[in-house]
Protein backbone atom coordinates (compact mmCIF):
# COMPACT_ATOMS: atom_id res chain seq x y z
CA UNK A 1 0.00 0.00 0.00
CA UNK A 2 1.41 3.31 -0.63
CA UNK A 3 1.51 6.41 1.91
CA UNK A 4 -1.46 8.28 -0.23
CA UNK A 5 -3.84 5.09 -0.41
CA UNK A 6 -4.12 5.30 3.50
CA UNK A 7 -7.89 5.41 3.88
CA UNK A 8 -9.29 8.64 6.20
CA UNK A 9 -12.95 7.61 6.26
CA UNK A 10 -14.96 8.12 9.25
CA UNK A 11 -15.59 5.55 12.34
CA UNK A 12 -15.49 4.77 15.71
CA UNK A 13 -11.74 6.12 16.27
CA UNK A 14 -13.17 9.37 15.37
CA UNK A 15 -12.76 10.70 19.82
CA UNK A 16 -10.36 8.28 20.22
CA UNK A 17 -7.00 8.58 18.57
CA UNK A 18 -5.51 8.19 14.66
CA UNK A 19 -4.24 4.95 14.20
CA UNK A 20 -0.85 3.74 12.42
CA UNK A 21 -0.44 2.51 9.57
CA UNK A 22 2.56 1.17 7.46
CA UNK A 23 2.55 2.24 3.73
CA UNK A 24 5.54 2.69 1.02
CA UNK A 25 6.33 6.15 -0.07
CA UNK A 26 7.71 6.93 -3.75
CA UNK A 27 10.95 5.62 -3.54
CA UNK A 28 9.46 1.97 -2.15
CA UNK A 29 10.56 2.48 1.53
CA UNK A 30 8.28 1.84 4.41
CA UNK A 31 6.75 4.94 6.46
CA UNK A 32 4.43 5.23 8.73
CA UNK A 33 1.04 7.33 8.18
CA UNK A 34 -1.70 8.33 10.26
CA UNK A 35 -5.70 7.14 9.26
CA UNK A 36 -8.90 8.21 10.50
CA UNK A 37 -10.75 4.90 9.91
CA UNK A 38 -11.27 2.73 6.77
CA UNK A 39 -14.96 1.92 5.96
CA UNK A 40 -14.47 -1.85 5.18
CA UNK A 41 -13.09 -2.31 8.59
CA UNK A 42 -16.09 -0.03 10.38
CA UNK A 43 -18.76 -1.88 8.06
CA UNK A 44 -17.54 -5.14 9.77
CA UNK A 45 -17.74 -3.52 13.35
CA UNK A 46 -21.16 -2.27 12.16
CA UNK A 47 -22.22 -5.67 11.31
CA UNK A 48 -20.79 -7.02 14.68
CA UNK A 49 -22.62 -4.66 16.87
CA UNK A 50 -26.25 -5.17 15.02
CA UNK A 51 -25.86 -9.04 15.44
CA UNK A 52 -25.37 -7.90 19.02
CA UNK A 53 -28.50 -5.92 19.44
CA UNK A 54 -30.55 -8.51 18.22
CA UNK A 55 -29.49 -10.93 20.87
CA UNK A 56 -29.95 -8.86 22.90
CA UNK A 57 -33.48 -8.13 22.00
CA UNK A 58 -33.93 -11.66 21.58
CA UNK A 59 -32.93 -12.29 25.22
CA UNK A 60 -35.30 -9.58 26.16
CA UNK A 61 -38.18 -11.37 24.68
CA UNK A 62 -37.42 -14.65 26.10
CA UNK A 63 -36.93 -13.01 29.32
CA UNK A 64 -41.08 -11.25 28.85
CA UNK A 65 -41.85 -14.88 27.95
CA UNK A 66 -40.18 -16.65 30.89
CA UNK A 67 -38.80 -18.64 28.98
CA UNK A 68 -35.27 -17.10 30.46
CA UNK A 69 -34.07 -15.24 33.95
CA UNK A 70 -33.33 -11.80 33.02
CA UNK A 71 -29.48 -12.99 33.52
CA UNK A 72 -29.89 -14.13 29.72
CA UNK A 73 -30.97 -10.70 28.84
CA UNK A 74 -27.28 -8.72 31.09
CA UNK A 75 -25.81 -11.73 29.69
CA UNK A 76 -25.93 -10.97 26.06
CA UNK A 77 -25.78 -6.47 27.21
CA UNK A 78 -22.94 -7.49 28.36
CA UNK A 79 -20.96 -9.93 25.67
CA UNK A 80 -21.07 -12.64 28.08
CA UNK A 81 -20.82 -16.19 27.71
CA UNK A 82 -21.04 -18.54 31.10
CA UNK A 83 -17.51 -19.38 30.86
CA UNK A 84 -16.69 -15.59 31.53
CA UNK A 85 -19.92 -14.58 33.63
CA UNK A 86 -18.52 -17.50 35.69
CA UNK A 87 -14.78 -15.88 35.91
CA UNK A 88 -16.40 -12.49 37.27
CA UNK A 89 -18.44 -14.14 39.41
CA UNK A 90 -16.84 -17.05 41.17
CA UNK A 91 -20.19 -19.14 40.01
CA UNK A 92 -19.91 -22.74 38.76
CA UNK A 93 -20.63 -22.77 34.72
CA UNK A 94 -23.74 -25.47 35.76
CA UNK A 95 -24.80 -22.99 38.19
CA UNK A 96 -25.46 -19.78 36.00
CA UNK A 97 -27.30 -22.67 33.53
CA UNK A 98 -29.64 -22.69 35.95
CA UNK A 99 -29.63 -19.10 37.63
CA UNK A 100 -31.10 -18.72 33.68
CA UNK A 101 -34.44 -20.35 34.56
CA UNK A 102 -37.12 -18.12 35.78
CA UNK A 103 -37.94 -20.72 38.28
CA UNK A 104 -34.64 -20.87 39.99
CA UNK A 105 -33.75 -17.27 39.76
CA UNK A 106 -36.96 -15.68 41.64
CA UNK A 107 -35.77 -17.98 44.30
CA UNK A 108 -31.64 -16.60 44.51
CA UNK A 109 -30.61 -14.65 47.70
CA UNK A 110 -29.69 -11.51 47.88
CA UNK A 111 -25.80 -12.51 48.18
CA UNK A 112 -26.33 -14.31 45.24
CA UNK A 113 -27.57 -11.79 42.92
CA UNK A 114 -25.43 -9.16 44.22
CA UNK A 115 -22.05 -10.80 42.57
CA UNK A 116 -24.08 -10.58 39.58
CA UNK A 117 -25.01 -6.92 39.88
CA UNK A 118 -21.15 -6.41 40.50
CA UNK A 119 -20.01 -8.44 37.41
CA UNK A 120 -22.57 -6.23 35.08
CA UNK A 121 -21.99 -3.02 37.08
CA UNK A 122 -25.53 -2.42 37.99
CA UNK A 123 -27.94 -3.30 41.08
CA UNK A 124 -29.73 -6.39 42.24
CA UNK A 125 -33.34 -4.58 41.23
CA UNK A 126 -31.94 -3.30 37.93
CA UNK A 127 -31.13 -6.99 37.17
CA UNK A 128 -34.73 -7.80 38.64
CA UNK A 129 -36.48 -5.67 36.55
CA UNK A 130 -33.93 -5.76 33.65
CA UNK A 131 -33.64 -1.63 33.83
CA UNK A 132 -30.66 0.00 33.77
CA UNK B 1 6.11 10.33 41.04
CA UNK B 2 6.86 11.23 37.51
CA UNK B 3 9.43 9.51 35.42
CA UNK B 4 10.71 11.67 32.61
CA UNK B 5 8.76 9.56 29.54
CA UNK B 6 8.35 9.99 25.93
CA UNK B 7 5.41 8.77 24.25
CA UNK B 8 5.28 6.50 21.36
CA UNK B 9 2.57 5.41 19.24
CA UNK B 10 2.69 2.30 17.18
CA UNK B 11 0.42 0.47 15.21
CA UNK B 12 0.52 -2.55 18.03
CA UNK B 13 0.21 -2.76 21.69
CA UNK B 14 2.48 -5.39 22.36
CA UNK B 15 5.34 -4.16 19.34
CA UNK B 16 4.33 -0.49 20.85
CA UNK B 17 5.54 -1.51 24.80
CA UNK B 18 8.34 -3.82 23.70
CA UNK B 19 9.58 -0.69 21.45
CA UNK B 20 9.14 1.64 24.22
CA UNK B 21 10.63 0.05 27.07
CA UNK B 22 13.34 -1.19 25.43
CA UNK B 23 14.66 2.01 24.51
CA UNK B 24 14.06 3.59 27.85
CA UNK B 25 16.61 0.73 28.81
CA UNK B 26 19.00 1.81 25.93
CA UNK B 27 18.31 0.18 23.11
CA UNK B 28 18.02 3.28 20.77
CA UNK B 29 17.83 1.35 17.42
CA UNK B 30 15.01 -0.94 18.61
CA UNK B 31 11.50 0.12 15.90
CA UNK B 32 8.35 -1.43 15.79
CA UNK B 33 8.71 -3.40 12.88
CA UNK B 34 12.06 -4.98 14.18
CA UNK B 35 10.42 -5.86 17.83
CA UNK B 36 7.73 -7.63 15.78
CA UNK B 37 9.87 -9.52 13.18
CA UNK B 38 12.77 -10.55 16.22
CA UNK B 39 9.72 -11.77 18.18
CA UNK B 40 8.80 -13.98 14.92
CA UNK B 41 5.32 -11.71 15.06
CA UNK B 42 3.51 -12.78 11.74
CA UNK B 43 1.66 -15.66 11.84
CA UNK B 44 -1.94 -17.18 10.79
CA UNK B 45 -3.89 -19.66 12.76
CA UNK B 46 -7.72 -20.29 12.42
CA UNK B 47 -9.38 -22.98 15.28
CA UNK B 48 -12.26 -24.27 13.44
CA UNK B 49 -14.27 -25.96 16.25
CA UNK B 50 -13.59 -22.55 18.63
CA UNK B 51 -15.85 -19.52 18.72
CA UNK B 52 -14.52 -16.30 19.59
CA UNK B 53 -18.44 -13.73 20.10
CA UNK B 54 -20.11 -16.22 17.89
CA UNK B 55 -17.72 -16.20 14.66
CA UNK B 56 -14.39 -17.82 13.96
CA UNK B 57 -11.19 -18.27 16.06
CA UNK B 58 -9.01 -16.58 13.70
CA UNK B 59 -5.14 -14.71 14.53
CA UNK B 60 -2.66 -13.12 12.45
CA UNK B 61 0.07 -12.91 15.04
CA UNK B 62 1.70 -15.02 17.34
CA UNK B 63 0.34 -15.63 20.83
CA UNK B 64 -0.20 -12.11 23.37
CA UNK B 65 3.12 -12.01 25.42
CA UNK B 66 5.55 -13.89 22.87
CA UNK B 67 6.52 -11.01 21.15
CA UNK B 68 7.79 -9.06 24.49
CA UNK B 69 9.84 -12.18 25.47
CA UNK B 70 11.38 -13.67 22.34
CA UNK B 71 12.45 -10.22 21.52
CA UNK B 72 14.18 -9.57 25.01
CA UNK B 73 15.65 -13.10 25.53
CA UNK B 74 17.37 -12.52 21.46
CA UNK B 75 18.64 -9.33 22.67
CA UNK B 76 20.38 -10.75 25.76
CA UNK B 77 18.17 -8.81 28.18
CA UNK B 78 16.09 -10.56 31.22
CA UNK B 79 12.80 -9.75 32.11
CA UNK B 80 10.65 -9.27 34.99
CA UNK B 81 7.55 -10.81 34.71
CA UNK B 82 5.07 -11.10 37.47
CA UNK B 83 1.29 -12.00 38.20
CA UNK B 84 -0.83 -11.80 41.17
CA UNK B 85 -3.59 -13.30 43.19
CA UNK B 86 -4.05 -10.31 45.30
CA UNK B 87 -5.14 -6.83 44.18
CA UNK B 88 -3.31 -5.40 46.86
CA UNK B 89 -0.11 -7.17 45.73
CA UNK B 90 -0.68 -6.19 42.31
CA UNK B 91 -0.97 -2.76 42.98
CA UNK B 92 1.69 -2.77 45.74
CA UNK B 93 4.08 -4.24 43.46
CA UNK B 94 3.48 -1.72 40.69
CA UNK B 95 3.32 1.23 43.28
CA UNK B 96 7.05 -0.08 43.88
CA UNK B 97 7.98 0.21 40.71
CA UNK B 98 6.77 4.18 39.43
CA UNK B 99 8.37 5.05 42.76
CA UNK B 100 11.62 3.53 41.74
CA UNK B 101 11.35 5.09 38.21
CA UNK B 102 10.36 2.14 36.63
CA UNK B 103 7.92 2.10 33.79
CA UNK B 104 6.16 -1.59 33.54
CA UNK B 105 3.88 -3.17 30.69
CA UNK B 106 0.99 -4.21 31.55
CA UNK B 107 -1.59 -6.58 30.50
CA UNK B 108 -5.31 -5.21 30.37
CA UNK B 109 -8.73 -6.49 29.06
CA UNK B 110 -10.25 -3.85 27.26
CA UNK B 111 -14.02 -4.47 28.15
CA UNK B 112 -13.81 -1.96 30.70
CA UNK B 113 -11.28 0.05 29.44
CA UNK B 114 -12.79 3.56 30.24
CA UNK B 115 -11.07 5.63 27.09
CA UNK B 116 -11.32 2.85 24.58
CA UNK B 117 -14.69 4.04 22.59
CA UNK B 118 -17.66 2.02 23.12
CA UNK B 119 -17.47 0.38 19.77
CA UNK B 120 -14.05 -1.42 20.51
CA UNK B 121 -14.91 -2.99 23.83
CA UNK B 122 -15.10 -6.69 23.85
CA UNK B 123 -13.99 -9.17 26.01
CA UNK B 124 -10.59 -9.18 24.82
CA UNK B 125 -7.55 -9.54 27.59
CA UNK B 126 -4.35 -9.29 26.03
CA UNK B 127 -4.46 -5.73 25.16
CA UNK B 128 -0.77 -4.37 26.56
CA UNK B 129 -0.20 -0.91 27.75
CA UNK B 130 2.55 1.39 30.06
CA UNK B 131 2.18 2.98 33.07
CA UNK B 132 4.87 5.37 33.78
CA UNK B 133 3.44 7.29 36.90
CA UNK B 134 0.60 8.57 39.23
CA UNK B 135 -0.25 11.61 40.20
CA UNK B 136 -3.19 11.77 43.29
CA UNK B 137 -5.47 9.42 42.44
CA UNK B 138 -4.63 8.44 38.79
CA UNK B 139 -2.29 6.31 37.12
CA UNK B 140 -0.42 7.89 33.91
CA UNK B 141 -1.02 5.46 30.86
CA UNK B 142 0.89 4.86 27.70
CA UNK B 143 -1.28 3.24 25.29
CA UNK B 144 1.33 2.41 22.03
CA UNK B 145 -1.98 3.11 20.05
CA UNK B 146 -2.99 6.18 21.14
CA UNK B 147 -1.56 9.41 19.75
CA UNK B 148 -0.96 10.69 23.23
CA UNK B 149 -0.61 9.94 26.85
CA UNK B 150 -4.01 9.30 29.03
CA UNK B 151 -5.19 8.53 32.68
CA UNK B 152 -6.42 6.03 34.65
CA UNK B 153 -8.17 6.19 38.06
CA UNK B 154 -6.92 3.17 40.59
CA UNK B 155 -10.23 1.74 40.38
CA UNK B 156 -10.34 1.46 36.95
CA UNK B 157 -6.81 0.36 36.45
CA UNK B 158 -7.25 -2.25 38.88
CA UNK B 159 -10.43 -3.01 37.08
CA UNK B 160 -8.56 -3.86 33.73
CA UNK B 161 -5.56 -5.58 34.92
CA UNK B 162 -8.21 -8.01 36.94
CA UNK B 163 -10.64 -8.68 34.14
CA UNK B 164 -11.86 -12.07 33.29
CA UNK B 165 -12.58 -14.65 30.81
CA UNK B 166 -10.35 -16.43 28.43
CA UNK B 167 -5.91 -14.88 28.88
CA UNK B 168 -7.18 -13.13 31.82
CA UNK B 169 -4.01 -11.07 32.88
CA UNK B 170 -4.41 -11.92 36.74
CA UNK B 171 -2.43 -7.96 36.91
CA UNK B 172 0.15 -9.07 34.80
CA UNK B 173 3.34 -6.91 34.76
CA UNK B 174 6.37 -6.65 32.82
CA UNK B 175 9.27 -4.79 32.22
CA UNK B 176 13.24 -5.39 30.50
CA UNK B 177 15.81 -5.58 33.75
CA UNK B 178 18.86 -3.31 33.22
CA UNK B 179 21.42 -4.61 31.30
CA UNK B 180 24.78 -4.50 29.26
CA UNK B 181 24.31 -1.93 26.07
CA UNK B 182 22.89 -4.18 23.36
CA UNK B 183 25.25 -3.77 19.96
CA UNK B 184 24.79 -3.93 16.28
CA UNK B 185 26.03 -7.36 16.21
CA UNK B 186 23.34 -8.94 18.90
CA UNK B 187 20.66 -7.00 16.92
CA UNK B 188 21.57 -8.74 13.61
CA UNK B 189 21.53 -11.93 15.25
CA UNK B 190 18.40 -11.72 16.78
CA UNK B 191 16.61 -10.72 12.92
CA UNK B 192 18.71 -13.45 12.15
CA UNK B 193 16.66 -15.97 14.51
CA UNK B 194 13.91 -13.93 14.31
CA UNK B 195 13.41 -14.89 10.69
CA UNK B 196 14.11 -18.20 11.26
CA UNK B 197 11.96 -19.28 13.53
CA UNK B 198 9.08 -17.42 11.53
CA UNK B 199 9.68 -19.60 8.43
CA UNK B 200 9.51 -22.74 10.94
CA UNK B 201 6.13 -21.42 12.49
CA UNK B 202 4.72 -20.45 8.71
CA UNK B 203 6.19 -23.24 6.48
CA UNK B 204 5.92 -26.25 8.93
CA UNK B 205 3.82 -26.24 11.55
CA UNK B 206 2.08 -29.40 12.01
CA UNK B 207 -1.50 -30.03 11.21
CA UNK B 208 -3.79 -28.11 8.86
CA UNK B 209 -5.21 -24.95 10.41
CA UNK B 210 -2.33 -23.16 11.22
CA UNK B 211 0.42 -21.26 8.93
CA UNK B 212 0.47 -20.94 5.41
CA UNK B 213 -1.35 -24.04 4.60
CA UNK B 214 -4.16 -22.03 7.21
CA UNK B 215 -4.56 -19.37 5.30
CA UNK B 216 -5.50 -22.27 2.23
CA UNK B 217 -7.79 -24.40 4.53
CA UNK B 218 -9.82 -21.10 5.33
CA UNK B 219 -9.89 -19.86 1.89
CA UNK B 220 -11.58 -23.59 1.00
CA UNK B 221 -13.50 -23.35 3.77
CA UNK B 222 -14.91 -20.16 3.08
CA UNK B 223 -16.47 -21.13 0.09
CA UNK B 224 -18.68 -23.51 1.83
CA UNK B 225 -19.95 -20.98 4.33
CA UNK B 226 -22.70 -19.77 2.29
CA UNK B 227 -24.45 -23.13 2.19
CA UNK B 228 -23.54 -24.21 5.33
CA UNK B 229 -24.17 -21.09 7.61
CA UNK B 230 -26.28 -19.27 5.64
CA UNK B 231 -25.49 -15.65 4.12
CA UNK B 232 -26.26 -14.02 7.62
CA UNK B 233 -24.03 -16.13 9.58
CA UNK B 234 -21.17 -16.51 7.07
CA UNK B 235 -21.18 -12.45 6.62
CA UNK B 236 -20.74 -12.20 9.92
CA UNK B 237 -18.30 -14.71 10.21
CA UNK B 238 -16.57 -12.82 7.13
CA UNK B 239 -16.48 -9.54 9.14
CA UNK B 240 -14.98 -11.39 12.16
CA UNK B 241 -12.17 -12.06 9.71
CA UNK B 242 -11.73 -8.70 8.50
CA UNK B 243 -11.26 -7.44 12.16
CA UNK B 244 -9.00 -9.56 12.99
CA UNK B 245 -7.03 -8.58 9.89
CA UNK B 246 -7.49 -4.88 9.91
CA UNK B 247 -8.58 -3.61 13.44
CA UNK B 248 -6.49 -1.53 15.52
CA UNK B 249 -2.95 -2.70 16.10
CA UNK B 250 -2.13 -4.37 12.77
CA UNK B 251 -0.76 -2.01 10.60
CA UNK B 252 -3.08 -2.71 7.79
CA UNK B 253 -3.37 -6.20 6.14
CA UNK B 254 -3.10 -7.93 9.02
CA UNK B 255 0.75 -7.24 10.06
CA UNK B 256 1.92 -8.37 6.45
CA UNK B 257 3.29 -4.55 6.03
CA UNK B 258 4.72 -4.39 9.50
CA UNK B 259 6.81 -7.62 8.58
CA UNK B 260 7.72 -6.08 5.58
CA UNK B 261 8.85 -2.94 7.22
CA UNK B 262 10.73 -5.66 9.19
CA UNK B 263 12.72 -7.32 6.38
CA UNK B 264 13.46 -3.27 4.82
CA UNK B 265 14.92 -2.20 8.19
CA UNK B 266 17.25 -5.80 8.55
CA UNK B 267 18.91 -4.70 5.59
CA UNK B 268 20.83 -2.02 7.59
CA UNK B 269 22.07 -5.31 9.83
CA UNK B 270 22.13 -7.58 6.79
CA UNK B 271 22.54 -6.30 3.43
CA UNK B 272 21.76 -8.92 1.44
CA UNK B 273 19.54 -7.65 -1.78
CA UNK B 274 16.99 -10.50 -1.27
CA UNK B 275 15.77 -8.69 2.11
CA UNK B 276 14.01 -6.37 0.34
CA UNK B 277 13.03 -8.06 -2.84
CA UNK B 278 11.46 -10.10 -0.32
CA UNK B 279 10.21 -7.24 1.71
CA UNK B 280 8.35 -6.77 -1.49
CA UNK B 281 6.24 -10.36 -1.30
CA UNK B 282 4.87 -9.16 1.40
CA UNK B 283 3.76 -6.19 0.86
CA UNK B 284 2.18 -7.94 -2.29
CA UNK B 285 0.57 -10.25 0.51
CA UNK B 286 -0.50 -7.57 2.65
CA UNK B 287 -2.08 -5.38 -0.69
CA UNK B 288 -3.88 -9.27 -1.43
CA UNK B 289 -5.39 -9.52 2.30
CA UNK B 290 -6.86 -5.71 1.62
CA UNK B 291 -8.48 -6.54 -1.03
CA UNK B 292 -9.97 -9.64 -0.29
CA UNK B 293 -11.35 -7.79 2.36
CA UNK B 294 -13.41 -5.29 -0.04
CA UNK B 295 -14.92 -8.34 -1.24
CA UNK B 296 -15.68 -9.74 2.26
CA UNK B 297 -17.30 -6.07 2.69
CA UNK B 298 -19.39 -6.28 -0.12
CA UNK B 299 -20.82 -10.06 1.06
CA UNK B 300 -21.61 -8.69 4.53
CA UNK B 301 -22.77 -5.21 3.20
CA UNK B 302 -25.71 -7.74 1.38
CA UNK B 303 -24.32 -5.90 -1.75
CA UNK B 304 -22.47 -9.15 -3.25
CA UNK B 305 -24.13 -12.86 -1.98
CA UNK B 306 -24.16 -15.39 -4.85
CA UNK B 307 -21.86 -18.98 -4.50
CA UNK B 308 -19.72 -17.18 -7.12
CA UNK B 309 -18.77 -14.26 -4.62
CA UNK B 310 -17.67 -16.53 -1.94
CA UNK B 311 -15.78 -18.32 -4.78
CA UNK B 312 -13.98 -15.34 -5.63
CA UNK B 313 -13.36 -14.22 -1.48
CA UNK B 314 -11.79 -18.03 -1.03
CA UNK B 315 -9.78 -17.97 -4.04
CA UNK B 316 -8.06 -15.22 -2.86
CA UNK B 317 -7.45 -16.71 0.19
CA UNK B 318 -5.86 -19.35 -1.85
CA UNK B 319 -3.33 -17.26 -3.97
CA UNK B 320 -2.43 -15.50 -0.29
CA UNK B 321 -1.27 -18.57 1.04
CA UNK B 322 0.81 -19.12 -2.30
CA UNK B 323 2.53 -15.67 -1.68
CA UNK B 324 3.60 -16.04 1.71
CA UNK B 325 4.59 -19.45 1.09
CA UNK B 326 6.82 -17.96 -1.54
CA UNK B 327 8.45 -15.01 0.69
CA UNK B 328 8.75 -17.72 3.63
CA UNK B 329 10.63 -20.35 1.15
CA UNK B 330 12.84 -17.26 0.19
CA UNK B 331 13.83 -16.41 3.31
CA UNK B 332 14.98 -19.67 4.18
CA UNK B 333 17.18 -19.76 1.27
CA UNK B 334 19.10 -16.80 2.76
CA UNK B 335 22.80 -17.19 2.83
CA UNK B 336 23.23 -16.10 6.51
CA UNK B 337 27.18 -15.03 6.49
CA UNK B 338 26.91 -13.76 10.10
Amino acid sequence: MKKEDIPQDPSSLANFSKEVYYATDNAGNYVTGLSTGWEVKANALDVAWKDIEQRVAAAKQKVLDKQASPLLYFMELHLMDAGILSAYTGFWQWQIKRHLKPSVFRRLSDKKLSKYAAAFNTGIDEIKTMMH
Amino acid sequence: MITPFEHIQAAHCENGVTTNLLQQTGVDKITEPLAFGIGSGLFYIYIPLLKINNGPAIAFRTMPGLIFKRTCKALGIDVVRKKFRSREQAELFLEACINSGQPVGCQVGVYYLSYFPKEYRFHFNAHNLIVYGREDDRYLISDPVMETVTTLSRYELERVRFAKGPLAPNGQIYFPKEHPPVGDQQIANAIKSGIKRNVRDMLRIPGAFAGVKGIKYTGEKIKKWRDKLGEDQAGLYLAQLVRMQEEIGTGGGGFRYIYAAFLQQSYAFHPYDELPEISKIFTEAGDLWRTSAVQAAGIYKKRLGSQEDFNTMGNYLLEISQIERRGFEALSKIKWRS
